[in-house]
């Protein structure tokens, strides 16, 4: 074994490993891109992450026997405790990922990467603990920004995905926390810690200067502060550009990682999560019509004054779930719409069993699904496909949206802003200019939805006083199952 | 308060004004419901109906003593008479063409509120009796034209030969031609519709009909005017009488609806045309109440002309379906009081300062109110109070500039490149092209993965154990726990990342 761990070329298999698997990691994300290659690249994921294991485990033990006894401790202790964390972290990880709900998925993805900025915080500090880290000259000066970075980064991604979590489990009130000047707040925070690096590369390294740990300690404490109020001042409607852009963050934290620990692996790795995570948010932003900045600025739908002068929409008018059984059951066309309501409602199961009925007896059920619907990207697809709805007749916005005008029902399910009439009639409206699904077009569009109150930006709808749209008011899943039952 | 429902005194009349249904939907309202006895009876609605719907069925004197008296016609001077002074009465009026009903209603100090003034806003259109029953007349005129026309509407080759498809035309894509349209295109028939407002012409293709168009250079000269041919010239009328000629006769059946309001309605199938039609055709006349469209129509008959041709003139269309117009109508009724019950207390609020109240109220507090102040018709904003001024468009970016910032971000970066160390500079080249290579795959990524892609990532991310584990040996305890640490929840990470990854991905099926 020893041999093994002392041959010459040890390194060259090592990064040959790496660079499989860097291959292979890159053929994950394209397989994820489309359904018929999904599952495919998740089995690349994660046999790029196995030999990534192997190859690491390899470098660990290499590098304990090669030491002379003073800095490391011998190979089986390392491997040894390697092992048990890496045991109980992924018993854990593998609990969570049978147990989870589908609709509770927006929340672990949000702690999941909170993991990953906690593990960057601890090895960027760990990195600067080093006695073997360069201490003098250009490299000791990137090495030093590098920790800086690492560590920065891994602690704003850190509090940032644990208040969205909190937020998405409603354990944190969902609307913005507007601190007075929070603008200026986060630009002191962001110079603070700016002079705090130029103090900390004052210092020659911990080796020589113990002291250089105090700025490092007080950017962590600035950095911790800046992710909890960032996400903190973004509404619960925006979740989904915070969910993505916190991924980004947690790939560029790897990256960060990977420059200190001089290991590509994690610079390929991180910046490929970090560029998906970030063209991912875009695609988000374009669906709202926002720019990324005021998303990320947050505080959206919180002043009441924005929705403008209230205007009498007139009447709205009630239905039966009895007479919408008949209106489906006459209809040829069906289109439902769901949005964040039919999650918080359960009511994914209902609506399949309906879908189901209703294609049996020769309805054609379509679904059309906003960009920006629930808590996550894709969530409401996740959802459909947990209840077994099949995915081709699944449709994005853009693919439904002209032929709504042909649909004989549309069915809004605990959707409100994403089918709002107002973002294109109305130009003074908070949500003026974002696509949503026109689904006023239809014959008949019933709406179910618990009450009369507006959606998360705050806006009136006047889709629900439309000539042609009918109030369901109610529990989502109640209603749809009673609706299943009146099809009888 | 009560409302009462009472028996129709209109000889003939089938229609009630309030079914089983709506009346118990009057009832949730607040109201008591009083329902003459047998007044439903020819709607298909039988006093046991009413009563089962927490309805009281009474006699006449406890109807017309009600609050609020609701019926289909216009009331007869007796029936004027047995209100209370200070009740409301709810039925059609047509206020404009009698005048001397609206001022005995005004003399008998009731408040007439005319269900067929309703205003033609889009607010009000769950309130427009007259869209629902022409809805019902055109179907019926349909289904009356078919029972007397000698064939069936739709073409088959057959064993014992081929059957052509009836050809049917109809005058008019109002409500009533719009519904005629759909009957008697459903039936199989080939419809074609004509209407003197080009812009309709969307409408009747909509229903699946052919539009008619008159060709003629007379026609085309003033077409593009203002679209809605008021008087035409000489010649246009010319070029439509040829038109309607032609097609009548061309016909199997044909379906009449042109109405002017106000005047007679118009003579436009000739006495020589229909002489030219083949045996057999009928002409459904849904205009005869106003005097016909055709020349030889008799109200409420049907005559058969000496060639053979069926011409029914009856005015009574909607009651020949009377349990589907009673209940139209009582609905229409349901949705005005719900407008008048804001309290859904059953106390009637008459709110003169909402345009539809004061629009079909006639009558009210001994004088007359009819006819109400224009009202703007339809939704279309008035003058929205603060349009903004749209934003002077951005001028585009001069290219130029991208360049140059370009060219200057590259000088730079070659700048520190050259002072870096060439260790960092390796990575760094990985780091950029891993950047792009990311940017590229991801971005035609199907929407409905994005949780999936999401989830998977984040577990690529925990590719930052790799730190930790290399970390983990140390002897400085310090490192030692906080590298075993971030082994721990990176591993959490990767685990529990591929996992749900693939559980997703299990769920996702095609049909």
């Amino acid at each position: 074994m020893s041999d093994f761990l002392t041959w010459e070329h040890l390194d060259g298999l090592i990064q040959g490993l790496y660079i499989i698997a860097g291959v292979l990691f890159i053929g994950a994300l394209a397989g994820l891109s489309k359904h018929e290659t999904a599952k495919t690249g998740n089995l690349a994921g994660m046999t790029g992450m196995g030999l990534a294991l192997v190859a690491t485990l390899l470098k660990a033990a290499q590098n304990a026997e090669l030491d002379d006894g003073d800095n490391l401790n011998g190979v089986g202790v390392t491997l040894l405790i390697i092992v048990l964390a890496m045991g109980a972290g992924g018993a854990i990880g593998a609990w969570r990922a049978r147990t989870v709900e589908m609709t509770g998925m927006p929340e672990l993805v949000a702690i999941l990467h909170s993991f990953v900025g906690l593990a960057a915080v601890l090895v960027g500090i760990n990195s600067f603990l080093d006695p073997h880290a360069p201490q003098v000259g250009a490299e000791a000066t990137i090495h030093d920004v590098e920790v800086f970075l690492g560590v920065f980064i891994g602690a704003v991604t850190l509090t940032g995905s644990i208040v969205a979590n909190l937020k998405l489990s409603g354990r944190m009130r969902s609307s913005p926390l507007v601190l007075p000047h929070r603008h200026l707040l986060n630009l002191l925070v962001l110079l603070a810690s700016l002079a705090l690096l130029v103090w900390f590369m004052s210092y020659d390294g911990y080796a020589a200067d113990p002291v250089a740990l105090v700025p490092l300690l007080a950017m962590l404490a600035l950095a911790l502060f800046l992710g909890f109020h960032l996400v903190a001042a973004i509404g619960g409607g925006d979740m989904p550009v915070v969910v993505s852009m916190l991924n980004s963050y947690s790939g560029w934290a790897a990256a960060a990682a990977g420059f200190l620990l001089d290991n590509d692996l994690l610079i390929i790795t991180g910046s490929l999560v970090g560029s998906s995570g970030a063209i991912l948010s875009y695609i988000m932003c374009t669906a709202m019509n926002r720019s990324f900045v005021s998303v990320i600025a947050g505080g959206f739908g919180s002043d009441g004054a924005v929705s403008g002068e209230e205007r009498d929409y007139g009447e709205h008018r009630e239905i039966q779930a009895d007479a919408v059984a008949d209106l489906l059951a006459n209809a040829s066309s069906v289109v439902i719409t769901p949005g964040y309501g039919m999650a918080v409602a359960q009511a994914q199961y209902p609506v399949a069993e309906l879908t189901a009925k209703l294609r049996a007896q020769g309805v054609s059920v379509r679904f059309g699904i906003h960009p920006v619907a629930g808590r996550l990207p894709g969530h409401m697809n996740v959802l459909l496909a947990e209840a077994k709805v099949p995915y081709d007749i699944v449709l994005e916005m853009d693919e439904i949206n002209d032929d709504l005008a042909d649909t004989d029902v549309v069915l809004v399910i605990g959707a409100n802003d994403t089918v709002n009439p107002a973002a294109l009639d109305e130009p003074g409206s908070p949500i003026a200019g974002m696509p949503v699904l026109e689904v006023w077009k239809a014959r008949d569009v019933i709406v179910f939805k618990r009450s009369m109150a507006t959606g998360y930006a705050g806006v009136q709808n006047p889709l629900f006083f439309k000539d042609n749209s009918q109030m369901l008011f109610g529990d989502a899943k109640d209603r749809v199952e009673e609706i299943v039952r009146n099809l009888r | 308060m009560r409302i009462g429902i009472p028996h129709e005194s209109k000889p003939g009349e089938t229609l009630v004004a309030a079914t089983a249904a709506s009346a118990a939907q009057l009832h949730k309202l607040g109201y008591d419901v009083v329902v003459e006895s047998g007044a439903g009876a020819a709607s298909d609605q039988p006093d046991a109906a009413y009563g089962a719907a927490e309805v009281t069925v009474g006699g006449a004197d406890d109807v017309w003593s009600s609050d609020i008296v609701v019926k289909v016609n216009a009331p007869t001077t007796e029936e004027i008479g047995r209100l209370r002074p200070g009740a409301v009465l709810i039925s059609m009026m047509a206020p404009a063409r009698s005048p001397e009903l609206v001022e005995a209603l005004a003399t008998a100090g009731v408040t007439a509120l005319a269900m067929d003034a309703v205003p033609r806003i889009s607010r009000a259109q769950s309130m427009d009796v007259l869209s629902s029953m022409a809805n019902v007349a055109g179907y019926r005129a349909v289904i009356e034209g078919a029972h007397s026309f000698g064939r069936q509407f739709t073409g088959q080759v057959t064993a014992a030969g081929k059957v052509p498809p009836a050809r049917v035309f109809v005058v008019g894509a109002g409500v009533a031609g719009l519904a005629a349209l759909g009957a008697a295109g459903s039936m199989g028939a080939v419809v074609r519709a004509f209407d003197v407002r080009p812009e309709v012409a969307e409408q009747v293709e909509s229903m699946g009909a052919q539009f008619v168009t008159v060709h003629d250079p007379a026609m085309e000269a003033t077409a593009s005017s203002d679209g809605y041919a008021k008087e035409m010239t000489e010649a246009q009328v010319a070029a439509t009488a040829v038109m309607y000629d032609e097609e009548a006769r061309a016909a199997d059946l044909v379906i009449t609806t042109a109405l002017i309001p106000g005047r007679p309605a118009p003579k436009l199938i000739t006495a020589d045309t229909i002489a030219g039609m083949r045996t057999g055709s009928v002409i459904v006349d849904m205009a005869a109440a106003n005097g016909g469209n055709t020349e030889l129509t008799r109200t409420d008959e049907v005559v058969v002309t000496a060639n053979g041709v069926t011409i029914i003139g009856y005015t009574d269309l909607p009651g020949r379906l009377a349990a589907q117009t009673s209940q139209l109508y009582g609905t229409n009724v349901v949705n005005l009081l719900k407008l008048m019950t804001p309290g859904k207390d059953g106390v009637l609020a008459l709110d003169l300062d909402d345009v539809i109240v004061r629009g079909i109220t006639v009558a009210h507090d001994g004088s007359s109110l009819w006819p109400p102040p224009p009202v703007q018709v339809s939704a279309a904003p008035a003058a929205a109070p603060a349009v903004r001024e749209p934003a002077a468009p951005k001028p585009p970016p001069d290219p130029r500039r991208k360049v140059f910032a370009g060219a200057l971000a590259a000088v730079l970066f070659v700048l520190a490149a050259t002072y870096s160390p060439p260790d960092f500079l390796g990575h760094f080249t990985v780091f950029t092209l891993a950047v792009f290579v990311g940017y590229y795959v991801i971005s035609n990524v199907a929407h409905a993965l994005h949780t999936p892609l999401m989830s998977e990532t984040n577990a690529i991310s925990g590719i930052i154990l790799v730190g930790g584990i290399l970390q983990v040996g140390s002897t400085n305890p310090a490192i030692a726990v906080m590298a075993t640490l971030a082994v721990l929840v990176a591993s959490i990470n990767i685990f529990g990342g591929f996992l749900v990854t693939l559980r997703m991905l299990e769920m996702f099926r095609k049909d």
